[in-house]
């Protein structure tokens, strides 16, 4: 049997150069802890059921599963995003830290400038580059031009994006293209110095060029934030990241390092969808 | 035949000429009103002709011909005319307080001898209209001074003269007697409001008194000035013969302009055209508005709509914004929405009504009792005026900018909040810093249609505050400079009431045109401004058309 098996996946692992340093959750610092965590669009749709994660800190957590299984939904439970949906209720308890991010007293605003967020679709503001960057800077009330130029300056070479527009940063941002964009959301995010960086499907409305950089982009932003990421890229999580969890109809099927869910996973739904036989 | 059904073209045709014929509609209305009314400032001949009156008498006419029309022989019953139709100039002959009218109706057939005399005069005067005749001679002091060829030379030079005294006169009157009447008015409220407060303190009432002395020392210092020019122009006059051989004798003062149409040059010509123009454009009307400007038209008509739009926008934009951003959407917006949708349907004197009732009466009335009791029972604010007319409209309007701008509200992609508000912006900072930046050009586009809808509403603006003849301008050099309680001239009323409430129909009705031209000129210069703001806001914030 152990013979004929197959690869699990068409994913080679050793072939995507990762660095097998024994990574193991029990060991890892825990940013990030859900508890029990129901969410419901009006009182019909169940989409989020009893979820129960820790995400370590300074590693690369993605969640891959398919369409509509609720990864997005849990990403933006992160930050508190589901609020601005109408009738969502939500149950359980995210610990940001060690302290529940839920909590009445919790300010969500605050909350979300140590949860920074990336979208989907590059949005940036319809404003110069250096006023994208900017923006939760002078939220919080930072108008110094000096502080200005250089937290702008670090952030967008921290985004890997400061070659290519340090000679135009007050031209606007929506003349950037599509991948351009992207990293100016990133640097925008990461301006304000999040804990955490979500990042929600953030290549899938890219060309491959822009997708590689964003790649290597969150392999080096690891090294200062904790990265959690929605991808439908089965190869984009097992190329990026630390930790892997599959979801699938609003369940947490399975969570373990990437290396073990894509070649050894526990739970038959894993296997059958990472191999491709649905989703 | 089928298949050229089913290629669509018909459809393509049907549309295209739709357009077309709103095009040609819009466009010959424009090129309509452009001819009949730019064409009034042209000098026109003045010829001269002898005429068979209808009862025998053979006459000399001396006049402009204005119009002609051909009209069937039964008009005419007491006329002998072979053929069915009958051909009438009508000849605009002036000279009005001997000739009782203007403007004569003349059979074509019974003209003869028509030409054009190059030394026939026309002028203008302040009063009475235009006066058509031969130069005789020109005397000062009753004593001629000059005759014949070299009068017209004389005549030129002392009516420069004249018309600077008159200058000099009308400052005087409207400038610093104004002044000094608006000074003792305010003395005279200054010296009622200390009566109605029982205040008796001799100092207060000391310098009222002495500065009112001081404005009446002033004044009569004023009185004796203008005394000395109307001698000092009342010296010249000039001899003038009709069309009947009189010779009249004409004030130099009384004149406004003498010009010899039929020997002018082109250049001359047009020189006279532009004069005439800008005089339009820039001087106060005369003659029961039949003459001179509309400048306080023109004057009124924009400050109206500059205080609706500073009213309106602001009023609009938070209620759109509350409508779309904080209230529950439900049934209640809903509704809410239905009934803001349907207000811009409601007839505009409807508005007018309201606000004579809502704004003038009670609201004008209150502050009058507040604020103004020294003035009462004259009223200040409790009178139609241009705050309420601005008001009004601004109610009228204000419809339009909360549809407009809920839709670039709605239009902004949610991406775009999402994106501020993970970057931990609060709601209100949201709005501030992205959302109402980039529903800016939507909000204009609202301003836009409100200010073509207000600048052209004349009916709600007869009920609360445009008059036929304002005796001064909204703004003015006098203290607090914006005097928003004031009655205004507007073009849209200036229309109606130069046209059809006008004791001489003929000589306005190319006013009419050219006030109409004039309307339709400034509306599109008003929607021009707010355009080019609106396209600058867009290019600012394009993604709303990318995204």
């Amino acid at each position: 049997m152990t013979q004929e098996t197959p690869p699990l996946t068409h994913i080679n692992m050793s072939s995507l150069g990762r660095e097998e340093n024994g990574l193991n959750l029990d060991k890892e610092d825990i940013c990030l802890e859900v508890k029990n965590l129901d969410l419901y669009y009006g009182n019909a749709k169940h989409a989020l059921q009893k979820i129960n994660m820790r995400i370590p800190r300074k590693r690369v957590t993605a969640y891959i599963g398919p369409s509509g299984c609720g990864k997005s939904t849990l990403l933006r439970c992160f930050n508190r995003m589901n609020e601005l949906v109408d009738g969502v209720r939500i149950e359980g308890e995210i610990l940001l830290d060690g302290n529940n991010i839920y909590h009445p007293s919790v300010n969500v605003a605050d909350l979300r400038q140590r949860v920074g967020m990336v979208f989907q679709k590059p949005n940036p503001f319809p404003k110069s580059i250096y006023e994208n960057v900017a923006y939760g800077l002078r939220l919080q009330g930072i108008n110094n031009r000096r502080v200005l130029d250089e937290i702008v300056e670090k952030s967008l070479r921290g985004a890997a994006l400061w070659e290519e527009v340090n000679d135009r940063l007050h031209d606007n941002a929506l003349g950037l293209s599509g991948g351009q964009q992207q990293r100016l959301v990133i640097a925008r995010a990461i301006a304000i110095e999040p804990e955490v960086l979500l990042l929600d499907e953030p290549a899938s409305a890219l060309d491959p060029i822009s997708t590689l950089k964003i790649e290597e982009l969150i392999t080096q932003l690891k090294n200062d934030y904790t990265i959690v990421i929605v991808t439908h890229n089965m190869q984009q999580a097992a190329r990026v990241s630390d930790y892997t969890a599959f979801m699938y109809l609003g369940e947490l099927i399975e969570f373990d390092d990437t290396s073990t869910i894509f070649t050894n996973p526990v739970k038959k739904q894993t296997e059958d969808y990472i191999t491709g036989r649905y989703g | 035949m089928r298949n050229w059904w089913k290629s669509g073209a018909p459809w393509i045709w049907l549309t295209a000429s739709a357009v077309t014929i709103s095009i040609v509609v819009v466009v010959g209305l424009l090129m309509l009103i452009a001819v009949r009314g730019l064409g009034h400032f042209w000098p026109a001949a003045v010829m001269e002709a002898n005429y068979l009156t209808p009862e025998g008498q053979q006459i000399r006419l001396i006049g402009e011909l204005r119009d002609e029309e051909t009209v069937p022989a039964y008009k005419e019953p007491k006329i002998q005319v072979e053929g069915d139709s009958i051909t009438r100039y009508l000849i605009k002959i002036g000279n009005r307080e001997i000739n009782k009218l203007d403007f004569r109706w003349v059979l074509a057939q019974n003209l003869s001898n028509i030409h054009h005399p190059k030394n026939l005069v026309v002028i203008e005067r302040h009063e009475w209209g235009n006066f058509y005749g031969y130069l005789k001679a020109v005397k000062e002091n009753g004593q001629i001074v000059s005759e014949g060829e070299t009068a017209w030379g004389e005549l030129q030079q002392r009516l420069a003269r004249t018309l600077k005294i008159h200058e000099a006169l009308h400052e005087i009157e409207r400038g610093e007697i104004g002044k000094i009447n608006y000074g003792l008015e305010q003395l005279r409220l200054q010296k009622r409001r200390l009566e109605l407060s029982n205040d008796t303190d001799p100092v207060k009432h000391a310098n009222i008194e002495e500065e009112k002395s001081v404005l009446n020392l002033a004044y009569e210092k004023l009185a004796n000035e203008l005394g000395e020019l109307n001698t000092s122009a009342a010296r010249d006059s000039f001899t003038v013969e009709i069309m009947d051989g009189q010779e009249i004798d004409i004030q130099m003062s009384k004149v406004v302009r003498i010009i010899r149409p039929n020997s002018l040059s082109l250049t001359q010509k047009v020189g006279h055209y532009f004069e005439k123009g800008w005089e339009f454009l820039t001087a106060d009307p005369r003659e029961a508005n039949t003459e001179g400007g509309v400048f306080p038209a023109i004057f009124g008509t924009v400050m109206m709509v500059i205080i609706m739009a500073i009213v309106v926008t602001p009023f609009g934009v938070i209620a759109a914004v509350y409508l779309r951003e904080y209230a529950k959407q439900g049934f209640l917006t809903r509704t809410i929405r239905i009934a803001v949708n349907n207000l811009a349907g409601v007839p505009s004197i409807v508005y007018g009504v309201f606000g004579l009732g809502f704004f003038v009466y009670f609201l004008g009335g209150s502050i009058d009792q507040i604020f103004y009791p020294e003035a009462l029972p004259a009223p200040t604010f409790g009178t139609p005026g241009i705050f309420w007319s601005s008001l009004t409209l601004a109610i009228l309007t204000v419809p339009v900018v909360i549809v407009s701008t809920e839709e670039g509200l709605s239009r902004i992609p949610s991406a775009i909040r999402e994106g501020s508000l993970a970057l931990g912006a609060t709601k209100a900072e949201t709005l501030w810093r992205t959302i109402l930046p980039m529903a800016s050009p939507a909000m204009m586009t609202g301003l836009i249609l409100a200010i073509a809808r207000a600048a052209g509403e004349v009916a709600p603006l007869m009920l609360v505050g445009v008059v036929k003849l304002a005796p001064s301008l909204v703004a003015d050099a006098n203290y607090p400079f914006l005097h928003l309680e004031r009655k205004f001239m507007h073009l849209g009323f200036h229309i109606y009431d130069v046209g059809f409430q006008s004791p001489n129909v003929e000589a306005a009705r190319p006013l009419v045109y050219a006030t109409a031209f004039l309307l339709v000129a400034v509306i599109v210069m008003l929607n021009l401004a707010a355009i080019w703001i609106r396209n600058r806001l867009r290019e600012q914030y394009k993604s709303l058309e990318t995204t």
